[in-house]
């Protein structure tokens, strides 16, 4: 039997056999976890007021979750493939550039949009 | 001092994707201890606990360094073993790099099950900085307490209730049993100070030999608190005095921050679910009690740092 003959963690699938898994469970892809996606756990979302911004980058320093994306030493986007929502980028900010918003409103305005069209 | 500017162009090395709660102390703890660690290789260990199960999840992770998981009790002698193992191999020349060892390790891994593998570690004068990411209590499991659990505090495990008003005992000082091991460098920070966060860290990695760092690091499910107010809650614990900032580098004590005035412990656990019995009608002297522990420690760390033993001005 060829226990953990893998060492490609790309290729772990959860329908395959024990024998099949790498060894001792190792990762050998630093940082994977970015392609799994927690911005669906999301119920409120930040979302980024422009002008009112003076890129201090309090928020980026205190997401727990490394969904401020700075660029250039300036706040550029929001990552919201992992952003959970927890709101404490808005809070944080000194100048009210962050609003949290409802997932429901937005998905409420979206098919709103769809019917008119 | 670098700027938030300079240090948002660090590469991040704890991605998103990670599977701690919705604004988890943690997640800003570590990600402002590897920001701190920028231009060294790291190597980061875990002790079990929330951290580690929620990053390590296969087939994925969370790190963008070399990472290694062991056992709960044993993130010490884990990190100190490869440290070992690691001098060995570039004395004979087979790794050439330089490197920089880490543990995290919540309170229960650190306090409690791994203390003696911690002691040992820093007894032995391994190059490495160990991290207690203390959030007050099993976490992981569901919120069980903890010798970090602070007095009067509900758990699963301590609930408040007709028999008992939350935990009994007081809150073990871990810091000062750190310090008690004559390491080159020991500090207490938290989160809401970020410098001082940043300035901790890289002195730990810095000095040659073992350091410890003790991050208060809050949890929004344990504490029930308002989730977007880590922040305010954290600063609360300092200027209550309840989790004092200071350091202590080569067996020297400094008080790193003096509250301007006497901020009554309430201030603290009013916002605070775990505490919400202590504010019942005849549980007033629960709270006084409360009180005088945090002056007295209070008073004793003052001393300890060579400053004059005094409350600050009401
Ligand atoms: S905290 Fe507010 S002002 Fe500062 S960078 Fe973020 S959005 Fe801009
Ligand atoms: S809501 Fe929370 S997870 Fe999302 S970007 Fe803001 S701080 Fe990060």
């Amino acid at each position: 039997m060829n226990f953990g003959s893998g060492t490609r963690t790309r290729v772990v699938k959860a329908d395959m056999k024990w024998y099949e898994l790498t060894k001792a469970g190792n990762i050998y892809e630093p940082g994977n976890a970015n392609s799994y996606e927690t911005g669906d756990w999301r119920s409120i979302r930040p979302v980024w007021i422009e002008d009112r911004c003076i890129h201090c980058l309090f928020c980026w320093r205190y997401c727990p979750d490394a969904s401020v994306i700075a660029k250039d030493g300036k706040f550029e986007k929001f990552d919201y493939k992992h952003c959970k929502g927890c709101g404490i980028c808005a809070k944080v900010c000194p100048r009210n550039a962050i609003d949290m918003i409802s997932e429901d409103e937005i998905e409420k305005a979206k098919e709103a949009n769809k019917d008119e069209n | 001092m670098a700027t938030l500017k300079e240090l948002s162009k660090v590469e991040e090395r704890f991605v998103g994707g990670h599977r701690l709660c919705a604004g988890c102390g943690h997640g800003i703890t570590v990600r402002m201890i590897l920001n701190a660690a920028e231009g060294y290789n790291v190597v980061v260990g875990c002790a079990t606990g929330c951290l580690e199960v929620a990053s390590t999840i296969y087939p994925y992770t969370a790190w963008k360094c070399s990472f290694i998981h062991n056992a709960f009790e044993n993130a010490g002698a884990t990190i100190s073993g490869v440290e070992a193992a690691y001098k060995a191999l570039k004395r004979r020349g087979k790794v050439n790099e330089e490197f920089k060892f880490i543990a995290f390790g919540g309170d229960g891994g650190t306090y409690d099950i791994g203390l003696q593998s911690l002691s040992g570690a820093m007894e032995r004068g391994h190059n490495m900085v160990y991290v207690c990411l203390d959030n007050e209590a099993y976490m992981n499991t569901g919120i069980q307490r903890s010798s970090a659990t602070p007095t009067g505090a509900d758990t699963t495990t301590s609930p408040a209730g007709k028999v008992i008003p939350g935990k009994q005992q007081p809150r073990k000082d871990l810091t000062a049993i750190m310090a008690a091991h004559n390491i080159p460098y020991v500090a207490q920070t938290a989160i809401h100070n970020w410098q001082d966060v940043h300035k901790k860290a890289r002195k730990a990695l810095e000095v040659e030999g073992p350091a410890f760092i003790n991050v208060l690091s809050p949890c929004p499910r344990g504490w029930r608190y308002n989730t977007p107010d880590i922040v305010e809650i954290t600063k609360l614990a300092v200027e209550t005095r309840f989790w004092p900032l200071f350091e202590v580098e080569n067996g020297k004590w400094k008080l790193n921050y003096k509250p301007k005035k006497y901020v009554p412990i309430e201030e603290f656990l009013k916002p605070q679910g775990r505490f919400r019995h202590l504010f019942k009608p005849g549980n007033e002297h629960l709270i006084k009690a409360l009180q005088e522990e945090v002056d007295n420690r209070w008073l004793a760390l003052l001393e300890r740092c060579g400053e004059t033993p005094e409350l600050p001005p009401r």
